[in-house]
């Protein structure tokens, strides 16, 4: 196989949990203390083996390590082949920044060996090493210098990046004097120079705005169509399943998929997020509310099952239960859809005359027993966001039997195809119709 | 683990990768070729560190030359006037600006080298390139200063020689200065990076290293000359690599000084010695401190 470009083999890393204090000093010296006399070292483990393994040994099946440790990657293999876009998703603490920081050589694997062919370089975060009292010439010189370019390539390509950060004016300017838009458009035009055959990005584009972030994407659009391999981590989804043909999901520190980025894109919003879809009260006493009524569970459903990651191009129901305990009380249910930042994005109850189809049990008397009501929110009209779901249950129009706030959180995802990768602002997105007429 | 993940395994192809990350093994796994490949990184950071430091100051550069007068000045009151230690027949502002014109890049080179790791965890948390490149800039653009400071001396001894002082510069030793210069330099960049690479696991050195150097330079022939120094302590300063450097120093200018060839050569023995300790702990920290500092 000749085509391959980055070999990860068996590669394993761990971390020491906590912070190295003062104290551990003071232990090493105790330890060095103890060898020295002959005596038995007072800071070894009981029972202890992790420390004999012989480096150069296959890979342990289980190895455990200390307790003061763990494994930030356990065993991840995978190829990437010339001018392949790999995308790689997972959860925060997955193990994504880990492998970035081994592949860009910031730090080393503990096991294992990543092999490569062809210049790398690595753009964890755009800027590095500006210094705010140069100018902006001078930290193009050292922000070049820095990632790997040569002073000469940085001369060549010295015009084109100041024309795409569009700062010629301010180009000899400290760069302290900067408005931050003006720094990342700088900072990014000297990464999106770098002509390296391997170049591994990390979050970058959640930089600037929407008009430069639709400029970057278009320029790493171009980097992989010039064959070159680019190695992408980004919890922007919508860009990952634009750019990348293959994907790389990490889960707890192991590859857990990889294959075409539509497959693992599809499993990883499966399990992406750690919010409940579905709350539900087994015995009627723990049940909030009161003597009237009692909620008994609520849950998210988009395509048929319960999920809390529903794409935006489907239909949502929040489908809330309750057990009325007085014959004849008029309840109605309400939601509240609020977005992360607390603010109410819109309130919906199926009072008569405030649904959009009369419910038929919306503010009308309610014998005893259990109900279920559904709101349906239709796709396309949710931003890719998250939103709380607050509950509350109504009598005679005013009394209120319970609220409860946050009951569900839910993360709109974004897999559709288009034009402009950047976020879109607004509290919702709904597809509205349009018309030109040409006169 | 997905099967499609990794193809089978053809050793056949090993030679060709350009590069191979593995974990930390062996100690001398040093890359020293790859600090040549940077250069223009290296003397971008000397022109940065040059630049910035005075960006926002009034006098600029002049603090270069303020810092030794005012040295000067004191040392001739307290240790001339005060303790009234000789000074070899040397004017005393003359003998002291000499010491501390050494001293003082000594000082520079060792200090600013030794926070390389902590001061730069920014960076080097985000990119690669040899980390080695920045105490190297650092000892460059140490340079820079000593160039400004010694001229300041130069000035200092054509104002002593005008008025008849007795100093009779020593043409063939002139000759070795480089030499010293480049022993300074070592010996400030082998120590410092050993401090360096011990911080990034204690901390305590970062403190160590600010008073360590002021003992430091009191046992070293700075304030007084090697010939004042007692027969019984005399063993002090022949463990010191910089009593021969400064010694010499003081030799060559101002005709001045006790020169022992046997020093001469434990300390440029040590400064080798020293600076390979430093690359090689420094080489080894290097590729794992992100995880410890």
């Amino acid at each position: 196989m000749s085509d391959v470009v980055i070999r990860v083999e068996n590669l394993w890393k761990e971390y020491r949990l906590g912070a190295i204090s003062h104290a551990s000093m003071k232990k090493d010296l105790e330890s060095w203390w103890a060898k020295v006399r002959g005596k038995e070292d007072p800071n070894a483990l009981i029972g202890a083996t992790y420390r004999s393994f012989p480096s150069s040994s296959p890979t342990p099946l289980h190895p455990s390590p200390a307790p003061d440790r763990f494994w930030a990657l356990k065993d991840i293999s995978f190829e990437v082949k010339q001018g392949d876009v790999l995308g790689i998703v997972g959860r925060n603490g997955a193990g994504k920044s880990t492998l970035l920081k081994i592949l860009s050589k910031v730090t080393t694997p503990t096991r294992g060996n990543v092999k490569i062919r062809g210049r790398i370089a690595s753009l964890l975060e755009v800027g590095t090493g500006f210094h705010p009292e140069l100018t902006g010439r001078e930290n193009v010189f050292l922000n070049g210098a820095i990632l790997g370019m040569s002073k000469q390539e940085i001369r060549q390509k010295f015009d084109e990046i100041v024309d795409f950060a569009e700062i010629e004016n301010f180009i000899d300017t400290p760069v302290k004097r900067y408005s931050s838009g003006m720094y990342v458009r700088l900072a990014f035009g000297v990464a999106a120079h770098l002509e390296p055959e391997i170049l591994i990005l990390d979050e970058v584009l959640a930089v600037g705005d929407a008009s430069f972030q639709k400029k970057c994407l278009g320029k790493m659009e171009d980097v992989g169509k010039q064959g070159r391999t680019v190695l992408f981590v980004s919890h922007n989804l919508s860009a990952v399943s634009n750019l990348c043909m293959r994907c790389a999901m990490l889960d707890g520190g192991v590859l857990a998929h990889y294959g075409d980025t539509e497959d693992v894109l599809n499993k990883y919003i499966d399990q992406a997020i750690e919010t409940k879809g579905e709350v539900a009260w087994r015995s009627p006493e723990l049940m909030p509310g009161d003597d009237v009524v009692r909620l008994s569970g609520v849950k998210i459903q988009s395509e048929g099952k319960v999920t809390v990651t529903p794409r935006i191009d489907k239909e949502i129901e929040i489908i809330v239960e309750y057990v009325n305990l007085s014959p004849g009380k008029k309840l109605c249910v309400s939601i509240h859809l609020n977005d992360k930042n607390d603010n109410c994005v819109f309130a919906s109850g199926n009072l008569p005359g405030a649904a959009f189809v009369p419910d038929r049990w919306g503010g009308v008397p309610h014998p005893k027993g259990t109900y279920s009501t559904t709101c349906r929110i239709p796709g396309n009209f949710l931003n890719n966001a998250l939103y709380r779901v607050s509950v509350f249950l109504i009598s005679d129009v005013t009394t209120i039997h319970f609220r409860i706030k946050d009951i569900i959180t839910f993360d709109v995802q974004d897999m559709t195809e288009r034009d402009y990768l950047g976020d879109i602002i607004g509290a919702v997105r709904p597809a509205l119709q349009w018309s030109t007429d040409a006169r | 683990m997905n099967d499609t993940a990794i193809s089978e395994h053809d050793p056949a192809n090993d030679e060709q990768w350009t590069e191979v990350i593995r974990p930390v093994s062996g100690w001398f796994d040093l890359h020293l070729a790859d600090l040549w490949r940077y250069r223009d990184l290296i003397m971008l950071f000397v022109r940065r560190d040059f630049v910035a430091v005075y960006k926002q100051t009034v006098l600029g550069p002049f603090w270069y030359l303020i810092q030794p007068i005012l040295s000067t000045m004191i040392y001739t009151v307290i240790f001339g006037k005060v303790a009234k230690i000789p000074t070899d027949g040397v004017p005393a502002p003359l003998f002291y600006m000499a010491g501390i014109t050494v001293w003082n890049y000594f000082n520079g080179c060792l200090i600013r080298t030794s926070s390389t790791f902590v001061g730069n965890a920014g960076i080097f948390g985000k990119v690669y390139f040899p980390r080695l490149a920045v105490p190297v800039s650092v000892i460059i653009s140490g340079l820079i200063s000593f160039g400004i400071q010694l001229a300041l001396f130069f000035g200092y001894l054509l104002f002593y020689a005008i008025r008849g002082a007795a100093v009779i510069p020593h043409p063939l030793m002139l000759l070795a200065i480089p030499l010293l210069v480049l022993q300074i330099s070592l010996l400030g960049l082998g120590f410092g990076i050993i401090v360096s690479s011990l911080t990034t696991k204690y901390r305590d050195f970062s403190y160590l290293v600010g008073f360590g150097m002021q003992l430091w330079m009191y046992a070293t022939p700075i304030v007084y000359p090697l010939s004042q120094v007692p027969k019984e302590w005399l063993w002090v300063t022949a463990l010191n690599p910089m009593t021969p450097v400064v010694e010499l120093f003081r030799y060559a200018f101002l005709g001045a000084g006790s020169i022992n060839t046997g020093q001469i050569m434990t300390s440029a023995v040590a400064t080798v010695v020293i600076l390979f300790v430093g690359i090689i702990l420094f080489s080894r920290v290097e590729k794992s401190f992100m995880d410890t500092v």
